[in-house]
């Protein structure tokens, strides 16, 4: 097998990282955030968060960044929302590996099933 | 708008299944730490025994992906209770080196049931899965790894 794929290193890197923006707990909340009170500015994001408005947008920067989230200017007021699409082909990701998985299992159902105990 | 509800924390990072197969805990943990029983059900012929602290190769088995190899890097054997690897989910592109990559722990725990034995399969590490592999690794399913399962599927359950 040859290694001519090169090419793979800059396109990794460049694609951005959406799981491990996830992996972090105040990003995760504020995805859950988004996805059940759709499109919100910082300030609301900020309310109860338990961090500062600064650690927010630097968070939700980040997640622009990572293609998970989208900024827009309203006014003096910043409006972050949920880039779904994004989030979803992560998603199918495991969900497929899920199914792999489901099959692999019963694979291993029906051979040690019907297989008499040694 | 709505929809994409997200379990926050691990949701992404990990897979566990968790099921009862109706055979004793021995015929389950040989079905899953002998190397050549292991390949029966997952599809793959390896070149050897599993062994602590080894890399392990082989090919799978299913057609349209049997030029792919696959290599297992053996963790921990305890007997009757717990198996785990590492390896590279989806390292399926010909041509792609995966070694420099982060893997997933897969884990196999065994436990007595009343019917049998309870199985858990926990497999981890996702977050660390580069982006750009999971979209390909998605292609790839497109192309055909989902239908090539299902065709395995009915024909184990058929003979």
């Amino acid at each position: 097998m040859s290694r001519h794929r090169n090419s793979a290193a800059p396109r990794i890197t460049d694609a951005a990282p959406v799981f491990a923006a996830l992996g972090d707990p105040t990003r995760a909340r504020l995805v859950a955030r988004l996805s059940t009170d759709g499109p919100l500015s910082i300030s609301r994001l900020s309310e109860g968060a338990g961090v500062t408005r600064q650690a927010i947008t630097k968070h939700l920067h980040a997640m622009d960044k990572a293609g998970l989230v989208r900024g827009s200017r309203h006014g003096r007021e910043q409006i972050f929302e949920l880039e779904p699409r994004r989030i979803e082909k992560a998603r199918r990701y495991l969900d497929q590996i899920s199914a792999d998985w489901d099959s692999a299992i019963n694979r291993l159902r029906s051979f040690v099933e019907t297989d008499p105990p040694a | 708008m709505p929809a994409t509800a997200i379990n926050p924390m691990t949701s992404t990072d990990r897979i566990e299944k968790t099921v009862v197969l109706r055979a004793p805990r021995t015929r389950v943990w040989r079905a899953i730490a002998n190397s050549s029983e292991f390949g029966q059900w997952f599809r793959v012929k390896f070149d050897g025994d599993f062994s602590v602290g080894k890399t392990i190769s082989g090919k799978i088995q299913i057609p349209g992906f049997d030029h792919v190899p696959m290599e297992m890097h053996i963790e921990s054997i305890e007997p009757e209770s717990y198996f785990s690897y590492r390896w590279h989910p989806y390292a399926i592109e010909a041509g792609v080196d995966y070694s420099k990559e982060p893997t997933t722990l897969v884990e196999f725990r065994l436990e007595d049931a009343a019917e049998g034995t309870r199985l858990t399969i926990l497999e981890s590490g996702f977050d660390k899965i580069p982006a750009g592999r999971r979209a390909e690794a998605f292609r790839m399913n497109d192309n055909g790894w989902t239908s090539q399962a299902k065709a395995i599927e009915k024909y184990v359950s058929a003979s």
